[in-house]
């Protein structure tokens, strides 16, 4: 036995508050009643393969990467945007270096993807997809546009509130997140399984950007703020 | 918000079905999780994911966290951090085509010793339009004896634990196939992690 690893014990992770995560099984959203397990998941002691985690995509980042709207010859349609917010660990501590990518729909509610067949006119001057990392205090920046709602197959009458697709890498594989942000006041929430799918009321409501005037520039683009929250290690009573 | 505040991590929304212009690019993809000169045994993964119906799911994502031929992960948290393979990337992301299916490349793992000895494995995250948060499984060889010693192989109930093997091609050697049914009589176990 090597004396040096086996006294070197694992640091779990915390575990999700009951409510704060959707299920994988929720019937108003249709496309999860063939895909969810209905068996039960294995409660999974956290070891070395749950702990760490990949460090990706950090060489692969170009300077237009993270303003959506300078990555074509001309500038998109629609209405400019800053979103910018930090990323935290259930600690509350920054994460610094944590790759964030995102995609989105055009303001004509319209993805450049083949399987988006909703008939709105594509922009050539937007593609809809960017990158970053945070600093050394966990903050980010995008600029883009704002995406328009959309209509899908769900159920009658079916349209996505405006959202903006978010994916991030934390310092473990089981601190992964990939979710959607959505624009105060939409008139659709009520109405979208995917959003009311989240059992906590507050939970949802933190998937709502919030206007910001202090980070709006005058005569040039709104600020909304997003922060994000990703699973952090279980905190010991001997930490400073 | 100050450090030592109890945050509750954000929710989980669908990665949809329209992640590929971002996500897996093919400048974004990593197919092959094994540089030229990583030591081990070369393996090709050939994962396949399917519903409820065990229909092919062409929309999927896959991502792969893995350790290297000796069992080492590339991360500060990995008391052999710094050790490991030069040549090793560790981390694949892959887009299911139409026949629900996509093939990595990597080497076969070593077992982690740390605290317990773990048997080779692969740890996998599954995104898909209808699935609200990732799942998580994991990847073991079938026929390796230090499956029968796997810490947490033993939390599987028995009848379980053949949907957590790769079986190897009949065909090709050093391929092996892994079926994602995320629902179903074989329902692949996920984890609670």
């Amino acid at each position: 036995m090597d004396g040096k690893t086996t006294l070197t014990s694992i640091k779990p992770y915390r575990r999700v508050p009951e409510g704060s995560q959707p299920p994988s099984l929720y019937e108003p959203y249709h496309s999860t009643t063939k895909r969810a397990p209905l068996k039960p998941l294995i409660l999974l002691p956290h070891t070395l393969s749950e702990i760490t985690g990949p460090i990706y995509g950090h060489e692969k980042m170009g300077e237009k990467d993270n303003d959506l709207t300078a990555q074509h010859e001309g500038e998109p349609l629609g209405e400019r945007i800053i979103v910018s917010g930090r990323v935290f660990d259930s600690n509350g501590r920054p994460v610094p270096n944590a790759l964030i990518e995102i995609w989105q729909a055009n303001s004509a509610g319209r993805y450049r993807h083949a399987k988006d067949q909703h008939p709105a006119p594509l922009d050539p001057n937007f593609t809809g997809a960017g990158r970053t990392l945070t600093d050394q205090n966990g903050a980010y920046r995008f600029i883009t546009i704002k995406p328009g709602a959309y209509p899908w197959l769900n159920h009658y009458n079916a349209w996505r509130p405006a959202h903006i697709h978010f994916s991030v890498f934390g310092n473990a594989f089981i601190s992964r997140l990939v979710t959607q942000m959505y624009f105060p006041g939409d008139s659709l929430f009520p109405y979208d399984p995917i959003f009311q799918s989240i059992p906590d009321e507050n939970a949802r409501e933190r998937l709502i950007s919030k206007f910001d005037l202090e980070t709006t520039q005058p005569q040039w683009a709104k600020g909304f703020v997003f922060d994000i929250v990703l699973r952090g290690p279980e905190a010991t009573p001997f930490e400073t | 918000m100050k450090p030592d505040m109890d945050l509750v991590p954000t929710s989980s929304q669908t990665v949809g079905p329209f992640f590929h212009s971002e996500l897996t690019t093919d400048e974004h993809c990593v197919r092959c999780i094994a540089g030229p000169n990583a030591k081990g045994e070369r393996a090709w993964i050939t994962f396949r994911v399917l519903d409820a119906d065990g229909a092919p799911v062409d929309d999927a994502m896959l991502e792969i966290w893995q350790a290297d031929a000796q069992g080492k992960y590339n991360h500060p948290d990995d008391p052999h951090f710094g050790t490991s393979d030069e040549d090793w990337i560790g981390f694949g992301r892959l887009a299911t085509g139409e026949d629900g299916s996509c093939v990595l490349e990597t080497i076969k793992p070593g077992c982690i010793r740390h605290n317990s000895i773990q048997a080779p494995h692969l740890t996998v995250a599954v995104f898909a339009r209808g699935m609200l948060k990732q799942l998580y499984t994991r990847v073991y060889f079938a026929g390796d004896v230090t499956n029968e010693e796997d810490p947490i192989l033993s939390l599987v109930p028995a009848d379980r634990r053949d949907t957590l093997m790769a079986k190897p091609d009949s065909v090709r050697p050093r391929y092996w196939r892994f079926d994602v049914r995320l629902q179903g009589e074989q329902e692949t176990v996920f984890f609670d992690v």
